[in-house]
């Protein structure tokens, strides 16, 4: 029950072919760093903002009770202090003890699907996992087709010299796996991710990148990529700020972008739901997998 | 008070690199920076670096200024908002170092001098990074051509750096 709102943004992720048009505009899930660079004193504090919103990174959601996941330069896991769920966002406080590259992550791994019961086809309900499929399908239920929906949300920070011991994949989702080092990004320099996908390279997929600060401009300064055969996307940075790069495989959204969606400099508060057509025959679910990273380019 | 922090600091960067590396043919890289004189409410001396830069080769940090005499070595904390030097060489460094720590100074023209013993010919930047605490941040990169004569090259700041010039000298 921790992840309900977590749980309405990928339920209406994953029953896209339901259309329920319950959240106006792209919602955009983000961590954000107070800072990404630390001395490496050992008795420094990130603290981290969790939220989703249309804008970023701009609090205009419901606060989501996600669980945050830290691993810390040496892999281990790292507990985050005094999270709290606000109206608008979570936050949490890391404390930066090593040195070395710390990853906060959110991870989402739910099912989703349906089943015949009494000539009827009914959805599993919302926040389903693997752990609690039994007890969702009712005694005399057929025809169980079940799918998985992961999400994975990260943000990374550096305690002198960034390492490479935190980014360790589970082979679930999709995953970053860094070439250049997501806390060793520069104006004018290109830089090069590669995702996963249930830990194969993820091919073809579209990526974008887009500077904080939607509210402030014309313009979203969307970039668009797409991976490649390994699964790598390379960009180059136009300016200083902190960027959300996010990608999503399966189902129909594009990249990374919530029901309704605009394109590039769409009108993204006001997507109608209209937008999405209307219901589509209840299929076979389909796997899907959304990631997001905020990451911090100099200049 | 500006003499005073000058000799400290050349003194101490001339002694630690003459410890490190001398070789016969030792040459002296003298960088003259200026930090303007600015008229705000709220006023503290920048966080200063400085960098010699080579393509292909790692940034070699010549010196960075900041609060030394902080308490538990506390000026170390706002280093990394030297954005562009922490990036390219100080965050691999632990500061305080000899002949690279030094104490910030007051606006005005300053003359450094580093021992930076041969450097092979080729195109080199010299960097300055100014970061000032509830002011802004400014880099200027300064190209230097070293050639067996040496070499030299200047640039100007904007904003929280005036003429920054380089000389390499044989």
């Amino acid at each position: 029950m921790a992840m309900t709102g977590f749980r309405k943004l990928l339920l209406i992720a994953a029953t896209a072919a339901i259309a329920v048009p319950q959240m106006a505009g792209a919602a955009r899930p983000w961590l954000l760093p107070s800072e990404t660079m630390f001395a490496g004193s050992g008795n420094e504090w990130l603290t981290v903002d969790a939220a989703i919103s249309s804008d970023l990174y701009y609090f205009d959601h419901p606060g989501q009770d996600w669980q945050p996941v830290v691993t810390a330069p040496d892999g281990s896991t790292a507990q985050v202090e005094n999270r709290s769920v606000g109206k608008l966002r979570q936050t949490f406080d890391l404390g930066i003890k090593a040195k070395g590259t710390y990853r906060i992550a959110v991870v989402n791994e739910m099912l989703m699907g349906n089943y015949m019961l009494n000539g009827e086809r009914k959805m599993l309900p919302r926040g389903t996992t693997a752990a609690t499929l039994a007890t969702a399908v009712p005694q005399g239920a057929t025809d169980v087709q079940t799918a998985t929906a992961t999400t994975r949300i990260e943000t990374f920070v550096t305690a002198g010299e960034p390492d490479r011991k935190a980014f360790a994949t589970t082979g679930k989702g999709l995953e970053m796996v860094p070439v250049t080092h997501p806390n060793d990004l520069a104006v004018g320099e290109a830089a090069t991710f590669q995702f996963l996908l249930n830990g194969k390279p993820a091919a073809g997929l579209d990526v974008v990148a887009i500077p904080g600060g939607i509210r402030y401009r014309a313009d979203l300064k969307q970039m668009d990529a797409k991976t490649d055969a390994q699964g790598k996307v390379t960009f180059t940075w136009p300016e200083a700020g902190m960027y959300w790069v996010s990608l999503s495989s399966g189902g129909r959204r594009g990249p990374g972008e919530g029901p309704g969606a605009g394109g590039p400099g769409g009108a993204q508060g006001a997507a109608a739901p209209a937008g999405q057509g209307g219901p589509r025959p209840m299929g076979p679910p389909q796997d899907r997998a959304t990631y997001a990273m905020t990451v911090e380019v100099q200049g | 008070m500006q003499i005073s922090h000058k000799i400290v600091l050349t003194g101490s960067v001339l002694g630690a690199a003459t410890a490190l590396a001398a070789p016969a043919t030792a040459q002296t890289l003298d960088v003259t920076l200026t930090l303007p004189r600015l008229s705000v409410a709220e006023y503290h001396r920048p966080y200063v670096a400085v960098w010699l830069e080579k393509e292909g080769a790692p940034a070699r940090t010549l010196s960075v200024l900041y609060d030394v005499d902080k308490r538990n070595n506390g000026g170390v904390k706002w280093l990394r908002d030297i954005r562009m030097w922490w990036r390219a060489s100080g965050r691999s460094l632990t500061l305080p170092a000899d002949g690279i720590s030094g104490a910030t100074r007051a606006p005005g023209t300053h003359k450094l001098s580093f021992a930076v013993g041969t450097l092979a010919p080729g195109k080199y930047t010299v960097a300055v990074e100014a970061a000032r605490e509830n002011g802004g941040r400014e880099v200027v990169r300064v190209p230097l051509n070293v050639t067996a004569a040496g070499g030299k090259g200047s640039a100007t700041g904007q904003f929280e750096l005036g003429a920054v010039s380089a000389v390499l000298a044989r």
